[in-house]
């Protein structure tokens, strides 16, 4: 949900860019982060636990908890709150432990 | 390897003010920040400042941050690395950086750390579902990106942070539920909780959360009643419905740069957790390695823009940079820390620094 009205505030929000989320293409700006635009979207839910499968969201937002690993254009253990939107962006859940691509 | 009098490490409210100080006096300076843009958590701050008008008290914290971003970008003694993480510091004095996946050693001869803190988190059943935001974050989605965490918050805290974003929650148009408090006193400055009770908000004290609720989200929250000894009352426990849990509970140190260089910690409550072992002029128990901002102690920005003049002047006087000028910024920023701290409001913050002078006597 974006802020439509501030008393102080105004984003520059730069050039809108399409995005996948899972298999849903979304949109976001390149200015934000991928967890800003998610946000955007609704979309809370960032990965699954390792040993748990609990589910976790955002929680610092600076690239310090590591709560909001995502795997982005296939790359895991992506810290989406400090990672800006690019166009076409493949962004998906993290179940578990991040696996690198060999 | 590059070699550099200072280097600093964060672009926060008190790495700015060490570089610009330290520059000025005419020190050649690298400025470490590891995300992509100057001013740490001054970005997101839209309330004004307190303090005197020497820490630009009236002025919007995120005016602030612009406005010592300038004065970083236009000076020429300073370079400013950003996307750039210390990611240690080795016995032979070398800084090592992760730039964009390259490995940058520096070697400087004073460092000034003012790595900041990181949000704390307390104890209780499902607080880790997505939904469960600590205060900066909640603030970086609405002040930074324009984008609402949620429709209604819980906020845990009713410190000047608590109460602070809870006011910038409704400006966005998002509902605070109410905000809890586990003391039975307000943390924060009245003025800010009168300004939140005016418009409905109820203000809490001697409640605490117990849990949240919620499947794979926050779908609510129950809260209840503490009694004089921090007990929860029976029968006082009631659910809120809410899609926002915001943790307003504290902030605690990052040492791990510091505690990694060799720099000796003490844990000390009134600073807020484990913090850099340092002397009057912020050095670290590591000669030549200063500490500044809430990494010395979680206090507001205004005192970290204090403690980054006086780290920036200390260092650079240290290497020879005109050493009176120097000395009278040391004087002035004494003078200023001392003012910060000093009626009811600094009380924690002045017995924390006497504890950390008597634990730094004895090692």
């Amino acid at each position: 949900m974006r802020i439509k009205k501030h008393p102080i505030l105004t984003w520059d929000k730069g050039k809108k860019v399409k995005f996948f989320f899972e298999d849903k293409e979304l949109e976001g700006y390149q200015t934000e982060t991928i967890a800003a635009a998610l946000h955007a979207s609704g979309i809370k839910e960032m990965r699954e636990s390792e040993e748990m499968h609990r589910p976790r969201g955002l929680f610092c937002a600076i690239g310090n908890c590591s709560s909001c690993l995502m795997i982005v254009n296939g790359e895991p253990n992506v810290r989406v709150c400090v990672t800006k939107l690019q166009e076409g962006m493949r962004v998906q859940r993290q179940l578990g432990k991040g696996e690198l691509q060999r | 390897m590059k070699n550099v009098d200072i280097a600093i490490v964060g672009g926060g409210p008190a790495g700015l003010c060490a570089a610009i100080t330290a520059a000025d006096l005419g020190a050649k300076v690298i400025l470490v920040e590891q995300d992509d843009a100057l001013g740490g958590q001054l970005v997101k701050q839209t309330h004004m400042f307190f303090g005197s008008e020497k820490q630009h008290a009236g002025t919007r914290g995120i005016d602030i941050g612009t406005m010592l971003v300038e004065q970083v970008e236009s000076n020429p003694n300073i370079e400013i690395m950003l996307n750039a993480t210390a990611m240690g510091y080795y016995p032979d004095g070398v800084l090592g950086i992760n730039q964009e996946e390259n490995f940058i050693k520096i070697k400087p001869l004073k460092m000034i750390l003012a790595t900041g803190a990181s949000e704390r988190m307390i104890a209780f059943p499902n607080n880790d579902l997505p939904g469960v935001f600590g205060a900066g974050a909640v603030q970086t989605l609405m002040n930074v990106y324009g984008i609402k965490p949620g429709k209604r918050v819980l906020m845990v805290g009713a410190g000047n942070i608590g109460l602070i974003v809870s006011y910038q929650l409704l400006q966005a148009g998002v509902e605070v539920a109410a905000i809890v408090e586990g003391s039975p006193n307000i943390g924060g400055y009245l003025v800010h909780a009168s300004k939140i009770r005016r418009l409905g908000v109820p203000v809490l004290t001697s409640h605490t959360i117990l849990e949240a609720l919620g499947d794979r989200e926050v779908t609510g929250a129950v809260i209840a009643k503490l009694d004089e000894k921090w007990n929860i009352i029976k029968g006082t426990e009631q659910t809120v419905v809410v899609d926002t849990i915001c943790l307003a509970v504290g902030l605690t140190p990052l040492t791990e740069l510091i505690d990694q260089g060799g720099g000796k910690l003490a844990y000390i409550r009134e600073l807020s957790g484990y913090v850099p072992i340092h002397n009057q002029e912020l050095e670290s128990t590591v000669s030549g390695i200063y500490v500044a901002g809430d990494l010395a102690g979680v206090e507001e920005a205004s005192s970290a823009m204090v403690e980054g003049k006086l780290a920036g002047a200390v260092a650079a006087k240290a290497l020879g940079y005109k050493p009176k000028a120097a000395e009278q910024i040391i004087e002035e920023a004494h003078q200023e820390l001392f003012d910060l701290r000093s009626g009811p409001v600094g009380a924690g913050i002045r017995a924390g620094i006497s504890k950390l002078q008597e634990v730094r006597q004895r090692c």
